[in-house]
């Protein structure tokens, strides 16, 4: 019997931000050069007051390459944990997410088509990718879940899982056409494809933060929404949502973040499945509550996550995406167990 | 002892007075590919009316609900209240008409309160904004009127069907619909469920101003609770009026393809050597 409190309450905000700031600070301390944490607060400090910078190692490591680092990769985690949380309450479904659906496989083809045709939006560099691998991502939502509905009204876990692989692997073997036709670009690439927040800029942190406030805004206000839908798309219906509406908004958002993320850092699977999971079981289902925890909980895990892609085989560097896979398949096999006890 | 025909008047039959015209159903079709599951039916229900949908499997009477929440495509017209269903929005709709599925699956760790609470997603408008006395109060009603009071806060993940089905009707009376739409509501539940939800459901309808629709298998049951009924065969009216009038061997008969009465008389008979 629990009692829980409609709302994330101020002085849960507080928590999560403390515990994803002292998670922040351990992830640009630590590294192939452990920089302690005073010298890092004063390198830090230095830069936002505007003094004057000492050319020194540490203050280069901080400030141009583990910074943009951290922010990317923060913001990374809370956009996939956020995109991820949202289609598990629009689908009623604990496995969807960006990397089973088969969206992220998606956008990764739009974003390799990009790339391989040379698609850009005159004035803004890099956009071409992105527009395109946000562009893919609906599609292939809309793909996705047209199939489905097709052949499972009930959007059963097994149908969505077996969709989801199906439409990944058809998406791989697209880009493989793709990078067999590219050849001149197939060192942007596979660049690219090896997905890494190595190369991380602050214009990137910029673009991540814009998507994620904006979409992690209008989803925060469908939150109400996203609970009806989690009990049931028909209780949803007859509660007074508007359902179809809903739907459109919640995919939009869902396809922009899971673009953007992939656009920037390529594809990082299981995020949105195995954050989502793990605080629901610390604040509960309701979106209210789920939506914000997410977020931090996202970021958290990402940066550890990418904390141990840097420090694990030191001095070589695991891609980002084979440590949350590593993770996310164990924690996927363990929800689907679940779902298939109850 | 109680009468049983004493027992039947008390526990529903609303026979009172017919109010105003609520919804209104013109030449309703509602066709998946080539096959017509409803095919250009007509009625109406005014306040005050419990009306039962009766039929065999695959009449088509779950559909006519979901016609009316929006559930489906159909041709033809469903209005509320003189209105357009098309064209009024989701949450106005849902102030006028509840709905009470017969299965729920839910997904998640939700709460009953939490659950009960999704039913006054039509009346509150932000989702900032802060709790209303008036949400509380439909709520806490809600909950201590279907006997959920004590579970609140418990996981829907751990109940019973029966204490399932109870919490979406606390929902549904949360909501304060003036129209409920019930679709085989009891058929998974225990006896006494079925007699707790049927129960509840007569209390509600008593007040003015409000009507009922059902889905219904059991003719029993329609005959006992209902004020009329609508007899579907094939996505056809077969007939419509006051319930006696309806429920009549000639209508029943052909639909069924065997002697209602007799199998009903027969079964009755079973209890005989109990008394």
């Amino acid at each position: 019997m629990r009692k829980r409190p409609e709302h994330f309450r101020p002085i849960e905000y507080v928590m999560f931000s403390l515990v994803t700031l002292a998670v922040m600070c351990l992830c640009v301390c630590v590294g192939s050069v452990s920089i302690p944490l005073p010298e890092t607060v004063r390198v830090i400090w230095s830069a936002l007051t505007g003094q004057e910078q000492t050319s020194g190692l540490s203050n280069s490591i901080i400030l141009s390459v583990r910074l943009p680092r951290v922010f990317c990769v923060a913001l990374s985690g809370s956009a996939l944990s956020l995109a991820g949380a949202a289609m598990q309450g629009l689908l009623k479904n604990p496995l969807a997410d960006g990397s089973t659906l088969g969206v992220s496989s998606g956008a990764s083809l739009g974003a390799v088509l990009a790339i391989a045709l040379g698609v850009t939006i005159p004035g803004l560099p890099f956009s071409g990718t992105m527009v395109m691998a946000i562009l893919f991502a609906f599609l292939s939502l809309l793909v996705i879940l047209g199939l489905a509905y097709k052949l499972d009204y009930s959007l059963s876990t097994n149908t969505i899982i077996l969709i989801g692989v199906i439409y990944s692997m058809f998406m791989s073997s697209l880009m493989s056409i793709v990078i067999t036709f590219a050849a001149d670009k197939i060192q942007s690439i596979t660049f690219w494809t090896m997905g890494s927040l190595q190369n991380s800029s602050y214009k990137n942190a910029a673009i991540l933060l814009v998507a994620f406030l904006l979409c992690g805004g209008v989803l925060f206000f469908h939150a109400r929404e996203l609970n009806a839908f989690a009990v049931g798309e028909d209780n949803a219906r007859h509660v007074g949502v508007d359902v179809r509406r809903t739907k459109l908004t919640v995919l939009i958002m869902v396809s922009i973040l899971i673009g953007v993320c992939v656009s920037i850092g390529g594809t990082i699977s299981f995020v949105g499945l195995v954050t989502p999971h793990m605080v629901r079981m610390i604040v509960g289902p309701n979106h209210r509550r789920l939506l914000p925890a997410s977020a931090f909980g996202g970021a958290v895990f990402l940066l550890l996550a990418d904390l141990a892609a840097r420090i694990l085989l030191n001095p070589r560097e695991l891609p980002i995406g084979v440590v949350t896979s590593l993770v996310g398949a164990v924690v996927f096999v363990f929800i689907f167990y679940q779902t298939r006890k109850n | 002892m109680l009468d049983v025909k004493e027992l039947s008047v008390d526990i529903g039959r609303i026979v009172a007075h017919r109010g105003d015209r609520m919804l209104d159903v013109k030449e309703l079709s509602v066709s998946y590919g080539s096959c017509t599951v409803v095919d250009r039916l007509s009625f109406h229900v005014s306040e005050g009316q419990w009306l039962m949908i009766v039929g065999p499997n695959g009449a088509g009477k779950s559909t006519v609900l979901n016609a009316v929440t929006q559930g489906v495509a159909y041709s033809g017209t469903v209005s509320l209240r003189g209105k357009d269903v098309k064209k009024i929005s989701a949450a106005q709709r849902a102030k006028e008409v509840g709905v009470l599925a017969q299965n729920h699956f839910v997904g998640y760790e939700f709460t009953v309160e939490e659950v009960v609470r999704l039913g006054r997603y039509a009346y509150s408008s932000r989702v900032l904004a802060g709790r209303k006395d008036e949400d509380e109060k439909a709520v806490d009603d809600a909950l201590a009127l279907t006997g959920m009071e004590a579970l609140r806060g418990q996981s829907v993940l751990k109940l019973s069907g029966g204490e399932l089905q109870r919490t979406f009707l606390a929902q549904v009376f949360a909501q304060d619909p003036k129209l409920l739409l019930l679709d085989e509501p009891t058929n998974h539940l225990d006896l006494v469920y079925q007699k707790q939800v049927f129960e509840l459901i007569a209390q509600w309808v008593k007040q003015p101003g409000r009507a009922v629709v059902s889905v219904v298998h059991d003719l029993s049951l329609a005959k006992a609770f209902g004020s009329d009924a609508l007899l579907m065969s094939r996505g056809r009216l077969v007939a419509q009026g006051e319930i006696d009038e309806v429920l009549r061997p000639e209508h029943l008969d052909p639909v069924y393809h065997m002697d209602v009465c007799a199998w009903m008389r027969e079964m009755l008979s079973q209890w005989k050597t109990m008394e």
